[in-house]
Order: structure tokens, then C-alpha cells, then sequence
């Protein structure tokens, strides 16, 4: 029983040590990392050299139980913050993030205003005043009435 | 009156005009700096770009200006560059010939590398030259690097003379660089 339990006590840690690692995968990193040399995410770099080794790097970090966080800090002490896919939001790296949203909002605006316009002068275009007034027939249907009427049909 | 275009033309131009934005800026950084080439082409000899980095093997840095007044043999390689590996030994080599009477140096800069693997790189061909770390690719913008590995000869006044993209061999470093070491301080 008391060898039972010691077995037990020296398992728990072991199992717990197993279900925390790996914090991560390459898969999931590769998609939020650069390939420096070939300028792309890494994820599509298959076959560089340096896109290789990066991954051989990761892995490493990977099966040393490091979280996604961790190895992305390492991965910018080796390559700097260019390595990153996308930026940290803070700092001067968050106008990575408010002038696409400013000019998505501004672009949307523009075609908004552009749009309010456009209406309106289509409005103007078939208002009242351009047009026959209200009960009155058409040029076309008068004329054909007095050629109905000249030909007695 | 005045005529509007549609919204929906509107916003196709400004894709249009966003997308051409795009490809320009895309260009623009993507076109490395011949600027060293040229002026060699022209029979000018351009001043080596200064710059400082730290040291592969930790502990401080050291700048290009630290070896005015000597012949550098500046060479960018990285870990995972299959032509470093073979052209290594013979700047090691040259670097043995080069330092005899401190005449000049190689000079290596490890590029966009790990430098765990940089450094077991060094070890396992026992190079005994300086090397410097540009792991964020800073460097090579200011000599307009593009292949791996690349070198550039800097005479004694700091003035680059020569350069080779791709390995260079014993013909390019007899042919460029001793002619440098014979000339008289």
C-alpha cells in the first residue's frame, strides 16, 4: 500500500510535466514568424536554407518546452523584431494597427460621401423638373393620337 | 451640372491606385544598392560603409574602423550557406598569410543566423579570424549583400578595391589581395 502510494507521488510530477509540454508546436509558430532572407512568412519559405535552420531552431526551443511567446522572444533577440509577422501592439509598432484600421475607416468613409453625392445628383437627374409635370401624356403619345386621328384608323 | 463618378468606381480607383502603392514601395525595398559595383565599374574605389557589431563569440563589439590602416578581406557567411562552408578553410588560410607583420585580416560578419549555430560553425573549422554578428541584416543593406556568401577587399585606406559575390577562391584572392599586402604601407 505504502509502495503503492510512493509509486503514485513519483508519477503525479512526471505526468504533469508531460501534459505542459510541448507549450507549442512549429506549425503554430512558422505562421506568426518571418524567413529574414527570404522575406516571407516562414511558413511559406519550404525550401531556403536559412528557412530550414530557422525551423530546426524552433523546434528546438519547441521540445525544450518553451511557450509560443517564449520562443517568438527568442527568435527577436537572434533576428531582431523584423522576424516577427506581426508586431507587438505597443509603442510606435502599434501604427501597424491603427493606420490600416484609420484608413479603412477613411476609404470607407470617402466611398460613403462619394456614394451621398452620387445619390443626389441621380435624384436631381429624375426630379419634377427634368421630367413631363404630373398627368401629363408623354410628347411620343400625343403625336400618335393626331396621327390616329389624321388617318381615321 | 456637375457629374459624380459611381461610389463603386470610386472604390475600384482607390484599390487600384492602393495596389500600384503597394507594388512601388514593394520595388523600392526590394532593389538591393549596386552603388559599390558601380563605382568599382567606373574605376572608383567607394569608402568602405562604417558600421559597428558585437562579436560572435559575446563580450563587446568591434567596428570597421578598427582595422583602418590594414588590408580587410570583409566577408558576410552565414551557418546555413552551403558555399561558406567550402570557401572557409582558404580564408582561414589567407588569414594566417594576411596577419603575418599585422599587414591585414579577414574579417567575417555572420548574417540572419542563429548564433548558436554560427558559433559551432566556427569551431568545427577552427576559424581563427574576427567575426562580427548582423543577425538582424543590418549590415548588409549598407554593402547592398544579395547572395551568400559575399566579399569585399578594403585597401589600407578604407577604401573598397574589390568585391566578389559567391565564394572567392585562391585566383580572386592572389589577384585582389596580395597585390594589396605587397604595396607599401
Amino acid at each position: 500500500m505504502l509502495l503503492a502510494a510512493m509509486m503514485l507521488g513519483l508519477a503525479a510530477p512526471a505526468t504533469a510535466l508531460a501534459q505542459d509540454c510541448p507549450k507549442t508546436t512549429l506549425g503554430d509558430v512558422e505562421d506568426e514568424v518571418m524567413c529574414p532572407v527570404c522575406g516571407t512568412p516562414l511558413g511559406l519559405a519550404t525550401e531556403a536554407p536559412q528557412a530550414i535552420r530557422e525551423r530546426e531552431f524552433i523546434q528546438r526551443l519547441v521540445d525544450d518546452c518553451q511557450s509560443k511567446e517564449q520562443v517568438k522572444t527568442r527568435l527577436a533577440a537572434e533576428f531582431g523584431d523584423d522576424v516577427l509577422a506581426l508586431p507587438e501592439a505597443e509603442g510606435f509598432n502599434l501604427a501597424a494597427y491603427v493606420i490600416p484600421a484609420l484608413a479603412v475607416l477613411l476609404g470607407g468613409g470617402a466611398v460613403g460621401v462619394a456614394a451621398l453625392q452620387w445619390r443626389r445628383v441621380k435624384r436631381a437627374g429624375d426630379g419634377p423638373g427634368d421630367g413631363p409635370a404630373a398627368g401629363a401624356k408623354p410628347a411620343g403619345s400625343e403625336r400618335l393620337e393626331r396621327d390616329l386621328e389624321r388617318y381615321d384608323l | 451640372m456637375k457629374r459624380f463618378l459611381s461610389p463603386f468606381a470610386v472604390a475600384a480607383m482607390i484599390g487600384v491606385l492602393a495596389l500600384v502603392a503597394l507594388l512601388v514601395y514593394g520595388l523600392a525595398q526590394s532593389t538591393p544598392d549596386r552603388g559599390i559595383e558601380e563605382a568599382l565599374a567606373r574605376g572608383e574605389a567607394k569608402r568602405a560603409p562604417d558600421f559597428t557589431a558585437p562579436n560572435l563569440s559575446g563580450g563587446g563589439s568591434s567596428s570597421i574602423a578598427d582595422f583602418r590602416g590594414k588590408v580587410v578581406v570583409l566577408n558576410f557567411w552565414a551557418s546555413w550557406c552551403e558555399p561558406c562552408r567550402d570557401e572557409s578553410p582558404l580564408l582561414d588560410r589567407w588569414h594566417a598569410k594576411m596577419s603575418e607583420g599585422g599587414r591585414g585580416t579577414v574579417l567575417g560578419v555572420d548574417v540572419l543566423d542563429v548564433s548558436g549555430d554560427a558559433r559551432d560553425f566556427v569551431a568545427e573549422f577552427g576559424l581563427d579570424y574576427p567575426m562580427l554578428r548582423d543577425g538582424e541584416g543590418e549590415v548588409l543593406g549598407r554593402y547592398g549583400v544579395v547572395a551568400y556568401p559575399e566579399t569585399f577587399v578594403i585597401d589600407r585606406r578604407g577604401r573598397i578595391v574589390a568585391t566578389r559575390r559567391g565564394p572567392v577562391d585562391e585566383k580572386f584572392m592572389r589577384d585582389e589581395v596580395q597585390p594589396l599586402l605587397e604595396a607599401p604601407a
